[in-house]
């Protein structure tokens, strides 16, 4: 970790002796896609989900070890997202089944998934902008009884426990340097603040797994090393981190384990220093074309049209 | 949902010329319908008449010409059972929403003391009922020749069959050619719905607007129609014809004016949404402000009836059927076979795409405005004669049965629009051989929400569209 | 110009019970619209069935308090109908139902095979529903003058039904400042922004959106009550204009704000018995007659409506930072 990072706080456990326990954890895991961990928290079988005639989501059997940080990657139009929004109940797959600490989560709606310890954020930042910052940190907490409808309008009934909550607030706000801000309005809040909000509202429900979806898209360069400071802080405090990136080098940084997606399907998995030399990962990388600069209009043949067209319906979809 | 790209601009700039704009189109549309402002009809006292609703009604006077207060009677028919009572004016109403034959039975133990009927015999008096339209009965009062007169019926009123809505006589049981009778009705009444909703359909198709004035076009459509025959005297098919040009004229000034600038403030698709409910009661209310309350015929001939085996039409729905499909046919034409309609249902599959693929979005909007604008006019012109009278919120009645059959068909899909609106046609004039007929459009709206809770996305829509 | 009569008229309309049920039909859309983003566009059909509810137990001989229970469980179940298929889809899904169910409402009620219980297109006349309401009153026989303000005391449009509507608007607004600053209300709220972050949070947000849907509703039914007291049940004239009426009274006051639905009731009807009775007073019937004012107060309340959403969404009271209409 470089100078400017800020130290997370009080990790349960010395932070170099989790990353090793992970690291020995996942030593005997075969570097195949679908391999079985030694003590997955998430286990998912048989996964499909079509949209029309396209298949976005073609997963057999994919498992996240407890307590490390995985990384899903791969090239845009993989499905990351919408395997994702599958997981998290935010989409109804074809097929499939999956459970989450042994409890299957196959269908069930995503209110009831985050409840039951699993959170998300989300690509493009679900932060409330017409809410301060507080009242966006306050909402994302548990066993609040002023939530339903009767006990609200008894104030005393719940003021205690929007001590606590606002308490609990304060101090994750602090840790992520927005202390300051908590009582502006959250659509005030830069692209990479936004970010860090979102996270720390998740972390408001006290999660067993938070799945971070593109967490560096958008950020400035200045904010990543304290946005991987926080991700490596969870792993260190226990919780299980799966995210999705696009930027190889914080893959490489971060991560104790990736998972390699393209065209909907698990191409490859392994520790991030060896996955990236798999030749399904290069033939998924090379085989794309996220890069191509669509300004030139010579290249809207109708394959590249309709490329977008599917991503565009993929993207409205998750929407 | 979707919002179509466009250029900025002055803020300001933008504001002022947006509130010229809707002022002036509203003066235009004012100064067009002053001129029919002559022949308003008044609104009657009690019951008003609707492209949907009929009224019987007459007025009770005793021997000495003094108004009979009290009097009960009860009318009988096709659409059920109403009761009336003469008021203080000796003046009684009461609507019915199925056209007919209908009973009227005077109670003559509520009449004044020492009154009678001039003419036992005359009760129950049999009365012929149109929509849109009044129909008297007379009970005149006392013995020989003297006094009792009784309001004059409605000069349209007059006996004659062959109203569209069938006048196949009182609700017997559900038979085969009741059946019959009901569907074709429904087809025809369907493909007149599906006029007046292709545009509807198209409009959100394109810019993601629900345009709660749409109903407000058709009326426009009809009561043009009824301005150049009854006012400017010309035949109905110049009148049409004109209707259609104006109806269009006007969906692309209503364009030009408000909804490519509310587009440009980028106003989101809720806001314009309310901004058409406002629309569409400043239009309502200034129609009627400029034609009256009542129905108002557009041909004052009572429509020929045509036999076809145990069918009983009438040519005017005959050829309103014969225009719809053709004007139908010419659309399906323009979506799949010419440039610019494959742009249009490019730009309403994906506007972000289609402008990235050089298509001018902005220009397709505008063609889908006029387009849908002319076929809610034509539409109008069409329905008009289908109820046998247009009035002041003839669309606005109708707007919902549009509604239905886009959301039926599948939100933003032309051909949606066509089946859902036969759907719907069809819906209304069969429920009518197990529900009361007033409660016709009620089982359409039903039907919506039941489509709803089954197949969200529409008969013909993709379910992908379902956020 | 009569300027004392013109005055009367308008101060009149301050304090009228329509002001009240319009008020109270606005707040129940403001816990739909205002405070979770719900595009109710029927709510002259709770107000509708609610009226109906109320009129109907109270000629069957129910106690005051019976009839509003059902009233209110009228509305409580037409929310359950209209939210069970629809909450779970889009919003412009929501507000299709709504009209549409409203417009339901409004023809059965009207059709003529239900005359014997609904009156039938004629309506239940108020002398049959409101002795209950009128017995309940403690005010003495006879009538009372303040001001502008001279009404009778117990019957039909009386102090009795003055005062019971203000003060449930009074009572409705301190329930509604109570919500919005509580953790039900920010829940709302966040449903209102993105519905998805809150789900993401672990909030059943369809079961949230069907209390405030019920609410919502609840109000409306009580709206409709006080509306009907004074005259009857008319289904016609509790049609889909009505729904208009009080979107623009909430869109005027203020979405998303407290009193905002009270200002914009008052604003509203007072604006427009001013313009028509100066109109009447000024325009000569030969140039417009008296039914075409009429039309003409209904044409600007069209173009308030429009130009509010175009130009000032958050209305008079709201802070346009904090809500600008932006519903997916």
């Amino acid at each position: 970790m470089s100078a400017e990072t800020p130290a997370p706080t009080v990790p349960t456990v010395p932070a170099a002796s989790r990353k090793a326990q992970v690291a020995r954890d996942l030593a005997d895991v075969p570097h195949a896609p679908g391999a079985p961990k030694p003590d997955a928290i998430l286990v998912a079988e048989d996964v499909t989900r079509t949209f029309g005639g396209m298949t976005a989501v073609d997963v057999d059997h994919v498992e996240v070890q407890r307590g490390a940080i995985t990384a899903l990657i791969g090239p845009n139009g993989a499905g990351k997202t919408t395997l994702f929004n599958l997981l998290t109940g935010f989409d109804r797959p074809n097929t499939g089944t999956w459970s989450f600490e042994g409890r299957s989560l196959g269908r069930v709606p995503a209110g009831k998934v985050a409840r039951a310890g699993m959170v998300r954020t989300f690509q493009l930042t679900k932060a409330l902008s017409r809410m301060t910052v507080i009242e966006n940190m306050r909402l994302g907490a548990t066993h609040q009884p002023g939530e339903n409808l009767l006990t609200a309008l008894v104030p005393p009934l719940w003021r205690s426990r929007e001590a606590e909550i606002t308490a609990q607030a304060e101090e994750l706000l602090a840790r992520f340097k927005l202390l300051e801000k908590k009582d502006d309005f959250a659509g005030s809040l830069s692209g990479g603040q936004r970010k860090l909000l979102e996270m720390a509202r998740a972390l408001m429900t006290k999660p067993t797994m938070v799945m971070l979806d593109e967490p560096m898209a958008g950020v400035n360069p200045a904010l990543t090393q304290s946005l991987l400071g926080h991700i490596q802080a969870l792993r260190d405090e226990g919780t299980t981190v799966l995210f999705v990136e696009h930027d190889m080098h914080m893959v490489r940084h971060i991560s104790d384990w990736v998972v390699v997606m393209a065209e909907g399907r698990i191409v490859a998995e392994g520790p991030p220093e060896t996955v990236m030399q798999n030749q399904a990962v290069v033939d998924a990388y090379l085989g794309a074309h996220h890069d191509t600069d669509l300004g030139d209009d010579s290249l809207l043949t109708d394959d590249v049209a309709e490329q977008l067209e599917a991503e565009a319906l993929v993207e409205k979809e998750q929407r | 949902m979707r919002r179509v790209a466009t250029t900025g601009r002055s803020p300001h700039r933008a504001r002022r010329n947006l509130a010229l704009a809707v002022l002036t189109l509203l003066l235009t549309t004012s100064a067009v319908l002053t001129s029919s402002g002559a022949a308003t009809a008044a609104a009657a006292a009690q019951c008003v008449t609707d492209a949907s609703t009929a009224c019987v009604g007459g007025t009770i006077r005793t021997a000495a010409g003094e108004p009979a207060v009290g009097v009960k009677l009860t009318v009988d028919g096709p659409g059920g059972s109403v009761e009336a009572e003469t008021g203080a004016d000796g003046r009684w109403s009461a609507a019915v929403t199925t056209a007919g034959d209908y009973t009227v039975t005077l109670d003559e133990d509520t009449l004044p003391e020492g009154e009678q009927l001039r003419d036992p015999a005359g009760n129950p008096r049999t009365v012929v009922v149109r929509l849109g339209s009044s129909a008297g009965a007379l009970f005149p009062l006392g013995g020989g020749a003297a006094g009792g007169s009784g309001a004059t019926p409605d000069p349209g009123a007059s006996a004659a069959p062959g109203t569209n809505a069938p006048s196949t006589g009182a609700s017997g049981g559900v038979t085969a050619q009741r059946v019959l009778q009901q569907g074709v009705s429904g087809l025809v009444f369907g493909l007149l719905l599906a006029l007046a909703s292709v545009g509807l359909s198209l409009i959100y198709g394109t810019t993601g607007l629900s345009n709660f004035a749409h109903g407000e076009q058709v009326t426009l459509g009809a009561l043009l129609a009824y301005f150049g025959v009854q006012v400017l005297g010309q035949p109905l098919i110049v009148a049409g014809l004109l209707a259609v040009a104006v109806g269009a004229a006007s969906g692309w000034a209503q364009d030009a004016g408000i909804w490519h600038k509310l587009r440009q403030r980028r106003l989101g698709p809720t806001q314009q949404m309310i901004v058409t409910i406002g629309l569409s009661m400043v239009l309502q209310y200034a129609f009627q402000y400029f034609v009256g309350g009542g129905p108002l015929r557009i041909v004052r001939e009572n429509p020929v009836p045509v036999r076809i085996g145990p069918l009983l039409l009438n040519q005017q729905s005959i050829f309103s059927a014969l225009i719809a499909l053709v004007a139908i046919a010419a659309v399906g034409y323009f979506l799949l076979g010419t440039r610019t309609g494959r742009a249009t249902r490019a730009v309403s599959d994906n506007p972000a795409l289609a402008a990235a693929s050089g298509i001018s979005v902005e220009r397709i909007v505008r063609i889908v405005w006029t387009l849908g604008a002319g076929l809610a006019a034509l539409g109008g012109v069409l329905l008009g004669l289908y109820f046998n009278a247009t009035a002041w919120n003839m669309g606005g009645a109708i707007l919902l049965l549009m509604f239905a059959a886009v959301t039926l068909g599948g939100l933003g899909t032309a051909f949606g629009a066509l089946v859902g609106s036969i759907v719907i046609g069809l819906v209304v004039e069969l429920s009518t051989l197990v529900i009361p007929s007033d409660m016709r459009y009620a089982g359409a709206l039903v039907i919506l929400i039941l489509v709803l809770l089954v197949r969200p996305q529409g008969i013909l829509g993709r379910a992908e569209r379902i956020g | 110009m009569d300027w004392t009569r013109i005055l009367t008229n308008v101060a009149g309309e301050i304090i009228a019970p329509t002001t009240a049920a319009y008020a109270l039909a606005a707040i129940g859309l403001n816990v739909h619209f205002g405070m979770t983003g719900l595009l109710n566009f029927g709510q002259a059909g709770f107000m509708l069935i609610g009226a109906y509810g109320f009129a109907i137990a109270s000629m069957a001989g129910w106690p005051v308090w019976a009839s509003v229970l059902v009233a209110m469980a009228c509305a409580v179940v037409f929310a359950l109908i209209l939210g069970i298929p629809t909450l779970k889809l889009r919003g412009d899904y929501l507000s299709i139902v709504t009209i549409a169910a409203a417009e339901i409402v409004r023809l059965v009620g009207r059709s003529t095979s239900l005359t014997w219980l609904t009156g039938g297109n004629a309506g239940l006349a108020g002398d049959s529903f409101k002795g209950s309401f009128q017995e309940l009153s403690p005010l003495p026989d006879g009538n009372f003058g303040i001001g502008p303000w001279e009404y009778s005391n117990n019957l039909s449009n009386s102090w009795w039904v003055r005062i019971v509507g203000w003060a449930l608007v009074a009572l409705a607004c301190l329930t509604i400042w109570l919500w919005m600053r509580s953790p039900w209300g920010r829940v709302l709220k966040g449903i209102r922004e993105d519905e998805d972050a809150v789900r993401s949070l672990g909030k059943n947000v369809y079961s949230y959106k069907m209390q405030a849907l019920i609410l919502g509703g609840t109000f409306g039914a009580v709206a409709g009550i006080i509306y009907a007291l004074p005259r009857a049940v008319q289904p016609d004239s509790m049609g889909r204009p009505m729904t208009f009426y009080v979107w623009t009274i909430l869109l005027l006051g203020g979405a998303a704000t407290v009193f905002g639905p009270v200002l914009g009731s008052i604003l509203l009807w007072t604006t427009l018995m001013l313009i028509k009775t100066v109109l009447r007073d000024v325009v000569p019937t030969t140039v417009m007659r008296s039914e075409q004012i009429e039309m003409l107060g209904w044409v600007l309340v069209g173009l308030t409506l429009m130009l509010l959403v175009i130009f000032r969404p958050q209305g008079i009271l709201g802070d346009r930072k904090e809500l600008a209409i932006d519903v997916r």
